[in-house]
């Protein structure tokens, strides 16, 4: 990767324009209903300048500061996964005609996204979501259709939330790979890398500078303080079996107690990828379409089957959440279905917080009754094998 | 099809009317033979379907819920009153000859039960839909899902859920609201909190709901039961999760309270 090269402030909106004058739909954060969200950016004024955020389980809170920065917070509510999969989507349709039924894949054409201000953790969740959607037997003309000519301009934090904890699950504070721009806000500049071909030309007609070494250590300082900043740990060593290992421990009861089972944690994470296909029909019942909506394992009809509801109580939802998230997804996609981002702690309404529940499991070893061995989950026991084809 | 009123304000009938266009439709699918809320004409059963809205506080109303029953192939509830009893309820509460006295000029010619109870408590019900008012757009696929003899799409999870995938922010999470989203039902589209007010539980508790939980958390700082039970306490005071929960709360309850 080439030298990092440095940018006036100002020079973000000119960025902005060149990605709107070419077709993007430019989003990124914005103050909007008492929260950062990611919205459509008209330019840099659009941004949250001098706002802060700060985050506990169970509560958010947006404020503004004296400071001048533009991306002096953390994560709110959205994610990117909101446009990439959608909530809400139409699939396909059928319409009763006199030769019998027509059935029609519905394609859209989605506008070009430009994200602007995507997080370390963030980038981490969409690589986990292109597994998810475009590298297994089945891809997702949804996601792919979005996915393709999305441009990402990635932030380093400089600052950390006390819920984020990607230096646990190693995906940030640092932007390391998976964006075609990525800054980092000095008080006098952004310090640009490029990530790929697209990125550099799309800088081409900027006013760039050559870093130099007191911009380069400052930028490592903040990024050092965004890292000094994270207190909250969580211990991933044999992860996978210390949950398949205790399927039964007490602790599940405990939080089976707390939890709501309202689908909150799913909802705001960046990595879950469940949806509910339903068919819904005109009065006449000749026209029908096949929506896919976001769902939750925490939603207790999403496991109903034929035979009954399989997770039929909360402490089977809750570990049926945690124990994919944190082990199966290992088995399933390669990788851990958690990217450290806090967003279910802080979103959840009465302050669940993961880490603490592994924690708990771990600081209690469950061993009053024989486990069985758990043997390791063979690929083709969870997923299809990644030479399978439809 | 029929359409029978018993203790209710008629909101869950006029949604029926407000289906305007769908109406007629719906009409010329099936014949509606008893719906005094818009026609006075009515003709005897036995009905396929009867929509039944509103509570049983009276003797009088007790029977005519066994007499309906008797005649309609399918028993559908409409409405907090049907389902749960109503905000008619509150008088499980209270004690009746109290309210009859402080209402009445003369208590004497008021006949009247001690409870409000939901029609399920009286006779066998086929399919209860949530709401006060109910959604139209779920009644209307309740009647046509009868039509097509599928199951309706009246999804039993949180408000939250239809929150977050209308992209609302979490004013429980961001604001300290009271809001009972996460044990409600959904079918409302989650309005209130897109409009900045906490959730008030109109369609009553969703499947499996942790009340207990919700409550001890909102009574850990953000409100004190005299502002939590009420709002249990309302158009669903009487559907069991709700009333159980309100009742452990309720620093005023002594044993007179309602079983
Ligand atoms: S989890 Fe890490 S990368 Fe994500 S917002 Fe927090 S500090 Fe930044
Ligand atoms: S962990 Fe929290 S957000 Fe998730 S379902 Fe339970 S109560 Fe809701
Ligand atoms: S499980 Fe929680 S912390 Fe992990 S990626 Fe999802 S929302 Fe973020
Ligand atoms: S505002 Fe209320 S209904 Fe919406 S997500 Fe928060 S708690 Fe749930």
């Amino acid at each position: 990767m080439e030298e990092p090269c440095l940018i006036e402030k100002s020079e973000l909106n000119r960025l902005i324009e060149r990605l709107i004058r070419e077709g993007f739909l430019v989003l990124g954060p914005r103050v909007e209903d008492s929260a950062i969200l990611y919205c459509e950016i008209q330019s840099m004024r659009d941004l949250p300048r001098g706002y802060r955020d700060t985050q506990e389980p169970g509560k958010y809170r947006v404020a503004e500061s004296n400071g001048e920065n533009y991306f002096e917070f953390n994560l709110g509510p959205h994610s990117w996964k909101q446009f990439l999969f959608p909530p809400k989507q139409s699939v396909s349709s059928c319409k009763k005609t006199d030769n019998g039924w027509e059935f029609t894949t519905n394609v859209d054409s989605p506008p070009k996204f430009a994200f602007l201000g995507v997080r370390a953790c963030e980038l981490a969740a969409i690589e986990v979501q292109d597994r998810v959607f475009l590298e297994g037997p089945f891809v997702d003309p949804v996601y792919q259709a979005r996915r393709e000519s999305t441009f990402i301009i990635a932030v380093n934090c400089t600052v950390a939330a006390s819920t984020c904890f990607c230096t646990s699950m190693g995906t940030g504070p640092k932007c390391k790979s998976a964006f075609d721009l990525a800054l980092t806000e000095l008080d006098d500049g952004f310090v640009v890398e490029v990530g790929t071909t697209r990125g550099r030309s799309m800088i081409s007609d900027l006013n760039i500078r050559k870093i130099d070494r007191e911009h380069a250590s400052d930028s490592q300082l903040l990024q050092q303080r965004a890292c000094d900043q994270i207190t909250k740990r969580m211990d991933t060593s044999g992860i996978r079996n210390l949950l398949l290992e205790n399927l039964d421990h007490p602790h599940w009861d405990d939080v089976a107690k707390r939890c709501l089972s309202c689908t909150n944690c799913t909802m705001v994470c960046p990595t879950c990828f469940c949806s509910s296909v339903t068919e819904v029909s005109n009065l006449s019942g000749d026209q029908i379409e096949r929506e896919r909506q976001w769902d939750s394992c925490f939603n207790v009809d999403f496991s109903y089957t034929a035979s009954g509801t399989v997770r039929d109580d909360v402490r089977s939802r809750y570990r049926q959440w945690l124990t994919h998230k944190l082990a199966s997804w290992h088995d399933q996609f390669d990788s851990s279905g958690c990217v450290g981002c806090g967003r279910c702690i802080t979103w959840c309404p009465v302050g669940i917080d993961l880490t603490a529940e592994v924690a708990a499991i771990r600081n209690t070893p469950f061993s009053n009754r024989t486990l069985p061995v758990i043997q390791p989950v063979s690929k083709a026991a969870c997923a299809f094998p990644k030479d399978f084809k439809p | 099809m029929g359409v029978f009123k018993f203790a209710s304000c008629d909101g869950c009938q006029l949604q029926l009317l407000s289906c305007e266009d769908e109406l007629l439709s719906i009409a010329d699918a099936i014949d509606i033979v008893h719906f005094l809320e818009a026609s006075s004409h009515v003709e005897p059963g036995p009905y396929d379907i009867a929509l039944v809205e509103g509570s049983i506080t009276t003797n009088v109303d007790r029977n005519r819920i066994l007499e309906v029953r008797k005649h309609s192939k399918y028993l559908v509830t409409i409405g907090a009153c049907a389902t749960a009893g109503g905000i008619q309820a509150l008088k499980n509460w209270g004690d009746r000859s109290d309210y009859l006295r402080a209402v009445y000029a003369r208590p004497e010619y008021i006949e009247t039960l001690s409870t409000s109870t939901a029609i399920a408590d009286h006779v066998k019900v086929d399919f209860e839909l949530r709401g006060c008012p109910i959604n139209r757009l779920q009644l209307i696929d309740v009647i046509l899902s009868l039509l097509a003899d599928r199951a309706p799409r009246t999804p039993r999870h949180s408000v939250c859920l239809d929150c977050k995938r209308r992209g609302t922010v979490c004013i429980a999470v961001a604001q300290d609201a009271v809001c009972l989203g996460p044990i409600t039902q959904a079918g409302c589209g989650a309005i209130c909190p897109a409009y900045q007010r906490g959730c008030y539980g109109c369609f009553g508790p969703a499947a499996q709901p942790n009340c207990d939980s919700l409550a001890d958390w909102y009574l850990a700082g953000r409100a004190t039961p005299v502002e939590l039970v009420p709002l249990l306490r309302n158009f669903n005071a009487n559907a069991p999760a709700f009333r159980e929960c309100g009742d452990r709360i309720d620093p005023f309850l002594d044993s007179g309270g309602t079983t």
